[in-house]
């Protein structure tokens, strides 16, 4: 029986790392940049569709395509931002209006995105082996790739916390985040400090589907799922908030796997019942102020 | 002189709607089978739209749930189908609609509109996972077979709704209900200091407008003959009427038609000369609507008609 909980529990801290770092990414893009990031997703695709394009094609160590995804989709990232968003920003008359109009444009990218890559990489399910082997821990075997797939999630996680709170840069994008037109009177580059988060939400995204496809079978319109699972993580940690992001990540996963050993196909549903819950009882989240 | 041309203006405009839903009514009996598919196809999209806007244009919530709305209509036809008369169907899945906005509202509409967002983006989601899950589990389905009408009927049943739906947009927007629905978006701690029970007006809308989607769902599942989970709950169909919407411009009641006339018919257009870019230029077009037109068609129409006719002034 121990075995078994213990079993299901880190089973559920493997997928929670991943929900994890997809959702402070989510964070970073509506917490500070106040884009609402419907096609979070898209980008967690793009990163798993790259990395399995290096792995196939060229046979490039999926760890390796971290350091050519995650450069890459940071600046689509911070790119659309400073085009796109920046745009709108501008033009908008409220930050409540520039939350409606941006987060409707995210749906333009959404369908573009997902378009583009059923054209490049077509609409079938793909997958590749790499690190499939077991490993045995505390008597129990894991698949070598989840278990580095957490290592990865959690020492990126660990990376940017420390970014954020000791770094100059880290601390204009709390200040953004706090107060973006303080910030701004305070001599922060507001529209370089609100497009660096964007493109680091992307980033986390991106890093976060090279770490799926390792161990999760991908396709083109996977992006929604994540996006919804982000969504409910960030309500949960307490919106803006991004210890918050990532504790409800393992949060969720650990759920998730609780309800996948119970009854399969019903995670996203059980997902979805806690945070119907949690809006009742709690919508501020755990860390929320 | 004044009162005279308001009447005039009134009558037109009451008769012109008239004559059009006159036309349309007696079209089957000389177009061919192709524009009657075409036109239920437009109306389906109108319906979906304008009932969208009934809630979302004066409130300001923006709710992705039409899909999941639309969807219960499109499994009340599956299961009862066989058992009922079309027009029972209809109204059957138009309630069971109702009556989920009506959950859903009370749980969300006293939160934040991006909870509120969240939410209903999240709800077509969760019945998509749970009907798959039941259907695949439970009862061992993986689809359904809907019993097939005659496209005519469909046809005439389609703008049957589309009347009743814009009968019922009249008269909110003229009642009590439809001011205290205006000053809900235009300041909500405003609206709710003067009286006006806020969450039971915004869930009442809700719920109004999610029958009609209901309603068309119902009545769209029998021209699809077969239906499964991901054919249902297209989430394509929740932001179909955002953008529709936008791209019309919310701010008159017509300017969400247009945008779902032009659409539906670009959809059909796009989708037979360029099936594997279709989506992909949609995607487009929505951005370029959102950054370049935030007032929509209506309100595009109406600058460049009032720069032009500032210009004529400044030349006289």
């Amino acid at each position: 029986m121990i075995v078994r909980v213990l079993d299901i529990g880190i089973a559920g801290l493997l997928l929670g790392g991943i929900y994890a770092l997809i959702a402070v990414g989510l964070t970073l893009q509506y917490g500070v940049a106040r884009v609402l990031n419907i096609a979070h997703g898209e980008f967690i695709m793009i990163g798993a569709f790259i990395t399995w394009s290096l792995y196939i094609i060229f046979g490039i160590n999926p760890l390796l395509s971290l350091a050519i995804c995650g450069p890459a989709i940071f600046t689509i990232g911070f790119l659309l931002y400073r085009t796109l968003f920046r745009r709108l920003r501008i033009s908008s008359a409220s930050p409540a209006a520039f939350e409606g109009s941006s987060m409707l444009a995210c749906f333009g990218l959404l369908f573009i995105i997902q378009n583009l890559a059923i054209l490049i990489w077509g609409a079938d399910i793909k997958g590749y082996s790499y690190l499939a082997f077991p490993i045995r821990f505390w008597g129990q075997t894991f698949a070598a790739n989840r278990l580095i797939t957490l290592g990865f999630a959690l020492a990126i996680g660990l990376i940017f916390y420390f970014f954020l709170t000791w770094s100059r840069l880290g601390k204009a994008i709390r200040a953004a985040a706090q107060d973006a037109a303080a910030a701004e009177l305070m001599g922060i580059n507001i529209d370089q400090v609100l497009a660096l988060c964007f493109g680091f939400g992307a980033l986390m995204a991106g890093l976060g589907g090279t770490l799926l496809s390792m161990s999760y079978k991908i396709q083109p319109t996977m992006g929604l799922e994540y996006t919804v699972i982000a969504l409910i993580v960030i309500v949960l940690g307490g919106l803006g908030s991004i210890p918050g992001s990532f504790i409800g990540g393992l949060l969720l996963g650990l759920v998730g796997s609780i309800v996948t050993y119970i009854q399969p196909g019903l995670s996203l549903v059980a997902y979805y019942l806690l945070f119907m819950l949690l809006l009742l009882a709690k919508p501020t989240g755990i860390l929320g102020k | 002189m004044d009162i005279a041309r308001v009447i005039s203006k009134r009558s037109s405009a009451l008769w012109a709607p008239f004559l059009i839903l006159i036309l349309l009514a007696s079209l089957p009996l000389c177009a061919p089978q192709y524009t009657i598919i075409l036109l239920t196809t437009i109306f389906m999209y109108i319906v979906i739209t304008v009932s969208w806007t009934m809630f979302s244009g004066p409130t300001g919530y923006i709710s992705l749930a039409p899909a999941a709305f639309f969807g219960v209509g499109v499994y009340t036809s599956a299961l009862l189908g066989l058992v009922l008369p079309l027009p029972a169907i209809i109204g059957i899945g138009g309630l069971a609609s109702f009556c989920l906005a009506l959950f859903v509202g009370a749980l969300t509409l006293r939160l934040r509109g991006t909870y509120f967002v969240m939410f209903t983006f999240g709800l077509v989601e969760l019945l998509l996972h749970f009907v798959l899950w039941w259907e695949v589990n439970i009862t061992g389905t993986t689809g359904r077979v809907v019993p097939t009408v005659n496209n005519t009927k469909v046809f005439y049943f389609m703008l049957i709704i589309f009347v009743i739906l814009m009968f019922a947009l009249y008269t909110i927007r003229g009642s009590r209900f439809g001011l205290a629905l205006e000053a809900i978006g235009q300041n909500e701690d405003a609206a709710a200091h003067t009286g006006v029970n806020v969450t039971m007006v915004k869930v009442i809308t809700f719920a109004i407008s999610a029958f009609f989607m209901g309603a068309a769902g119902a009545l769209m599942a029998t021209r699809w003959t077969y239906i499964d989970p991901k054919i249902a709950f297209n989430p394509l169909l929740s932001f179909m009427p955002v953008l529709m919407a936008i791209f019309g411009g919310m701010g008159q009641l017509y300017g969400p038609i247009i945008g779902a006339a032009i659409f539906a018919y670009l959809e059909e257009f796009l989708i037979t000369r360029f099936p594997y870019y279709y989506m992909l230029i949609f995607g487009t077009i929505m951005v370029i609507a959102i950054v370049y037109m935030p007032e929509g068609l209506v309100g595009l129409i109406r600058r460049l008609l009032k720069s032009s006719t500032e210009g004529r002034h400044a030349r006289t």
